[in-house]
């Protein structure tokens, strides 16, 4: 949204992982009930990274924010194999092995509720985007930054801000995919690129785009996956990220050239 | 002439460094500092002096050293003959991303993360293609003898790396003393006024990737020689990406030393680390990490900005 780049994306999202692996393992707390603790701690994470690394080591440019990000990925992904060793983790729940059945259709309960919670997540996403005044700044720092700080818009706030809700909203995914998924120190740098994809396909800062986006980059990579095999099959994604932002930047459903 | 004066005697000053020691140890860190600074210099080329911050050089590197592993494992070329061709290749490749990225105008972070696409794409298709030796990766036949770019003693590989760094530092010089460097530098600065001036933009930008291309692929033509194996992560993973990234940060980003001084800090920092702390992994590269944020915020100009 705001042309913010993170490259420690992924690596947040590897430390929620953690996070809800360890309050299972620890305190025994299930992890769909991890979400009222990961949420906030992430975010909080999250706002004090921004405001106290991120910001001030950018200088206002682009790229320092990409190669910022990308040292904090570093030091997040070696600390976490410093720590906890490169062994992949699972957790066993009552439901992982669960399966609903949706017409013909056999789905894994938790890769439903992890659906229905992302679709949770977006839609509560974007009502505060539309519906609060939060919402309305982080528009206006995004089309206009120096016009948001005229009219009294406290934007390092701002941007601090949904550089906050950003992983919080990890943190939520982490609760919801690690019944189905593993952890381990690498987990994350395979999302990084497919986030990035997928936002770049969908268009910065559309979150319908974001949401197409996923659905679309999802299709690509399974059937790239059926025809191509399974390693080869990934180059698709890549392949489409290469070509949206060559001939297509502002993405599929962006709005402005 | 100072600076080339400067040049030659630290050509001269690592050239003797084997007279001094005949420690493999000592020598090796030598040859590694050396082969990042070269990486470092490479990126410096295109990031420092361009203003076009490549996330993935390895692209270029990973090129080099399959068109040398292959051309000498599958054909029974000669070491020495893959070279002309790595650096071909190597710039074809920095021509072929270059030319798209730039005729369709992307900056800044969208030009990091297309070259960072671009070099996964190539991991793939490596991995995935018989003639690179797939996931397998490929071995080179080690035949020592300077005619065959390979030697018994460490002191060899030192000299060839070694006077690949010296044609960086040479290139490194031109560009500061040239009309070529000259428009390159005021790209960087602010394209839309060097384009006003008269600057072909696309062309300079486009001469400066090619060049970074072909310096970086003789890295890759040096590591086979070395190490005399190469496999998809480690020729196109992110991890040479990032090395040729670190040096110039930590050293400072358009100089002529400061790919070889931030390779030098962090190679014997690393050393330093891995020597206190053996038990750990990862340790030094979280150090690394953390020293490229620090830098990023306090001194942007890299070491050489303290000094001047």
């Amino acid at each position: 949204m705001l042309h913010i780049i993170n490259f420690a994306h992924g690596a947040a999202l590897m430390m929620a992982l953690y996070g809800v692996y360890f309050l299972h393992q620890k305190a025994g707390l299930d992890p769909y009930l991890s979400l009222p603790v990961m949420v906030p701690a992430m975010f909080a994470g999250g706002y004090a990274l921004y405001r106290f690394v991120v910001a001030r080591a950018s200088h206002g440019k682009d790229e320092n924010i990409l190669l910022v990000t990308l040292g904090i990925a570093i030091v997040l992904e070696n600390a976490a194999l410093t720590l906890w060793k490169s062994d992949t983790r699972t957790i066993e729940t009552g439901y992982t092995f669960t399966t609903v059945a949706i017409g013909p259709a056999m789905i894994a309960l938790p890769k439903l509720v992890a659906f229905g919670g992302a679709a949770l997540v977006a839609a509560l996403l974007l009502a505060m985007m539309r519906g609060t005044d939060l919402g309305r700044a982080i528009r206006a720092c995004a089309r206009e930054r120096h016009g948001a700080r005229l009219v009294g818009i406290d934007v390092e706030h701002v941007f601090a801000m949904s550089f906050g809700i950003g992983l919080a909203c990890l943190g939520a995914a982490a609760c919801f995919l690690l019944p189905a998924y593993y952890v381990n120190p690498q987990v994350g740098s395979g999302f990084v690129l497919i986030a990035f994809t997928i936002v770049v396909l969908g268009g910065m800062g559309s979150f319908a785009g974001a949401l197409l986006g996923g659905l679309l980059i999802g299709v690509v990579e399974s059937i790239g996956g059926l025809y191509l095999g399974e390693s080869l099959g990934q180059i698709g994604i890549f392949l489409i990220f290469i070509a949206v932002l060559l001939f297509r930047p502002q993405g599929l459903f962006g709005a402005r050239a | 002439m100072r600076q080339l004066a400067t040049i030659a005697a630290f050509a001269a000053a690592v050239a003797l460094l084997p007279a001094l020691t005949s420690s493999g140890v000592v020598l090796n860190i030598a040859i590694m500092t050396l082969y990042a600074a070269l990486l470092g210099q490479a990126w410096n080329i295109l990031a420092g002096f361009g203003g076009q911050f490549s996330f993935g050089h390895a692209v270029f590197f990973g090129t080099g050293a399959y068109a040398a592993a292959v051309l000498q494992a599958r054909f029974g070329w000669n070491a020495w003959a893959t070279l002309p061709a790595a650096l071909a290749l190597g710039a074809a490749v920095g021509g072929l991303i270059g030319a798209l990225s730039f005729r369709y105008g992307l900056r800044g972070s969208y030009f990091a993360l297309v070259t960072l696409a671009f070099a996964e794409v190539f991991r793939i298709l490596a991995n995935n293609v018989e003639f690179t030796g797939a996931g397998v990766g490929l071995m080179v036949k080690l035949q020592p003898g300077a005619a065959h770019l390979q030697f018994a003693d460490k002191a060899g590989y030192l000299h060839v790396i070694l006077a690949f760094v010296v044609v960086g530092l040479l290139v490194s010089w031109w560009l500061k003393h040239s009309r070529y460097g000259a428009w390159l530098q005021a790209v960087r600065d602010n394209e839309d006024s060097a384009a006003a001036l008269g600057v072909n933009v696309f062309a300079v930008k486009l001469q400066a990737i090619m060049l970074s291309g072909a310096l970086t692929a003789a890295a890759g033509v040096f590591y086979v020689q070395y190490f005399q194996y190469i496999d998809p992560s480690l020729a196109y993973g992110p991890a040479v990406s990032v090395e040729a990234l670190l040096g110039p940060i930590i050293g400072g980003l358009g100089t002529i030393w400061g790919p070889i001084l931030g390779a030098t800090v962090l190679h014997l920092l690393g050393e330093a680390t891995r020597g206190l702390v053996s038990s750990l992994p990862g340790v030094n590269l979280i150090i690394y990490g953390a020293l490229l944020v620090l830098m990023i915020m306090f001194l942007p100009r890299g070491i050489i900005g303290l000094v001047k």
